[in-house]
């Protein structure tokens, strides 16, 4: 499901227009698609290695992955310039079920040589208080207990423990909320933009971004899955620590084009 | 009836027919799934409805679909595990019929062995332990009727009665059974209101570290209460019916079912697949203290070890009510839902 603003559509054309003034006729517009790949550490990881004990992380817990899924919001490619083209979307992104897995930018986009490229992890705080009816009929909802709008991850599955016992962990990334007062407070902002660096397209293009699952459980914050397993959605600390982990889980892979 | 000219040939076509969406799901939740090919019509709505409720498709006449699916149970029966035309009991519990069109993948039957609900219509007729007929007579017997030869003809233009067209119908019939009139929808639009207790039994519903139900069994924002998936809930430590996994081949799935609706619990005991708990409060007792582990467990359901959620026998009776908030005693009671 796509949401699409009208402003995204007006940057789009203000850039093309400026874009195009250094040319002798309008830029061409090119159809532009996003590929999501998972990987542990450079092995790839789809839903055919679900429900098996086959990950390490760098605690040096045995999981499985049992469910993933997230979302990913506003894109945005920025010129040499500083200019930016922003696209005020969303996708789903159902590695269970391997849903959401391509996502094509339903905008047109000028070629050229991009500063950067980045979107957001989850939803920013105005985004994520909108109301969305696919998300709403998948479940992803936070309660408002817990500040409302919807999870950025839900990644489930089970770790052994110290006695070889399967238990379960869901890693749920929502907006950080303390709510053990009569009032929600909010510590500090959870979801966040992932960079992923200069981008030249010039022809119709398929981006892929990676995703290294390692990564949300490594750095900076060395993750036990014995101590932070399950209830992590009521716990800010936690949830903080998602955040600082998440910086270096995605990057830029291979661009078709 | 619609009647489009061209010269003198008047072509009739069935009256198109638009659910009546109700606001609480179309302020929510995505549009219902309505196949291309088996739009709803005025006349494929009655057809379904008075073969839903016709004993004609069991071998032996004694049994119709609302047999074990009846109106007063939200369309479901009051037995553990339903029973057949023979008499024979089957082994899953009959699940209710309500807000079908709104299951976006389109698996039905506790274990997803049906892939759209014409499909689902077709399996009931032949199996032995439910209307123990088969097709070829049941068409027959809808051909030579002095009544259905024309009533298939009004729905679908076809002189031939088929099984595919009496699923259809039945499928068409059973996608207009909505229900979203409970205490709690009038509540969500701010024409009702809930006791403290209810209140306190929707955040117990709501809470990860207390009831943590919302993960699979929807939110305010999901009025449908149910994710449409496939869980093992932690029932048997040692899985006897494979349900899900019986239907995929994949061991993963083993001990699966679908997620059935909150709604209407109050007419719908007994529960779980096999109808193993008489009363609300034994189900919440296993989520609070019975859980068994077994390989498959869904990640979801924590605290296994301890058996569950550990709810206070007070947290217990605040939940039962809100769950009995979503009673709608308006869908069992709609006429056009009678026989």
């Amino acid at each position: 499901m796509k949401r699409i603003l009208v402003y995204a559509l007006m940057a789009l054309l203000g850039f093309t227009a400026c874009d195009a003034s250094n040319n002798d006729g309008p830029s061409p517009s090119l159809n532009t698609s996003f590929k999501f790949t998972h990987n542990w550490d450079d092995e790839d990881v789809s839903n055919v290695d679900f429900n098996t004990f086959q990950f390490t992380n760098e605690n040096g817990d045995v999981l499985s992955i049992e469910r993933l899924r997230y979302v990913i919001s506003d894109i945005v490619f920025t010129g040499t310039s500083g200019e930016q083209l922003r696209f005020n979307i969303y996708n789903l992104i159902d590695v269970t079920n391997s849903e959401g897995l391509v996502y094509d930018l339903p905008f047109f986009i000028p070629p050229g040589n991009y500063a950067n490229m980045a979107f957001t992890f989850g939803f920013d705080n105005e985004d994520n208080a909108q109301n969305y009816l696919d998300l709403n009929a998948a479940s992803f909802n936070v309660p408002e207990s817990l500040g409302g709008g919807y999870h950025y991850m839900q990644f489930d599955g089970k770790y052994l423990d110290v006695n070889d016992e399967a238990k379960p962990f869901n890693y749920h990334a929502i907006r950080a909320v303390d709510n053990t007062g009569t009032d929600l407070v909010f510590p500090q902002d959870t979801f966040f933009t992932v960079n992923l660096g200069p981008i030249s397209i010039s022809a119709d293009a398929v981006i892929e971004v990676k995703a290294n699952l390692a990564e949300w459980f490594r750095n900076p914050n060395t993750w036990n899955l014995n101590e932070l397993n399950t209830v992590l959605m009521p716990n800010p600390e936690a949830q903080i620590k998602m955040y600082e982990n998440g910086q270096t889980v995605f990057s830029l892979g291979q661009i078709v084009q | 009836m619609v009647f489009s000219c061209s010269g003198e040939d008047a072509v009739y076509e069935p009256v198109p027919l638009s659910l009546d969406i109700p606001a609480i799901f179309s302020n929510t939740i995505i549009a219902p799934v309505i196949p291309s090919d088996n739009p709803l019509t005025v006349q494929g709505v009655d057809l379904g409805k008075r073969l839903f409720f016709d004993p004609i498709l069991s071998g032996d006449g004694t049994q119709s679909c609302a047999s074990c699916h009846a109106p007063e149970k939200a369309f479901a029966d009051n037995l553990s595990l339903s029973i057949g035309s023979d008499g024979l009991s089957g082994t899953r519990n009959a699940m209710p019929l309500f807000n079908l069109a709104w299951n976006y993948n389109e698996r039905f039957n506790w274990d997803g062995s049906a892939l759209s609900l014409e499909r689902q219509a077709l399996e009931p007729v032949e199996n032995p332990i439910e209307l123990h007929s088969n097709w070829t007579e049941v068409v027959q017997r809808l051909q030579n009727h002095p009544d259905y030869p024309e009533l298939f003809r009004l729905a679908f233009n076809s002189d031939a009665v088929t099984k595919e067209l009496t699923t259809m119908a039945i499928a068409q019939f059973e996608r207009t059974l909505i229900s979203a009139n409970s205490k709690f929808d009038r509540f969500t639009l701010g024409e009702a209101n809930l006791t403290a207790q209810e209140l306190n039994g929707l955040d117990i519903f709501l809470r990860e570290d207390k009831g943590d139900c919302f993960h699979c069994h929807g939110n305010p924002y999901n009025p449908l209460w149910t994710d449409n998936e496939f869980h093992n809930n932690g029932l048997d430590a040692t899985i006897t019916d494979l349900g899900l996994g019986a239907i995929t081949g994949d061991p993963n799935d083993n001990g699966k079912f679908r997620t059935p609706s909150l709604r209407n619990l109050a007419f719908t005991a007994p529960y779980m697949h096999d109808g193993r708990f008489a009363t609300l409060d034994e189900v919440i007792d296993f989520y609070s203290e019975g859980l068994q582990n077994s390989p498959t467990i869904d990640p979801l359901m924590k605290n296994i070890d301890q058996g569950g959620v550990q709810l206070s026998e007070s947290d217990k009776a605040d939940l039962k009510a809100f769950l009995l908030t979503l009673t709608d005693n308006s869908f069992i009671n709609n006429f056009n839902f009678q026989n």
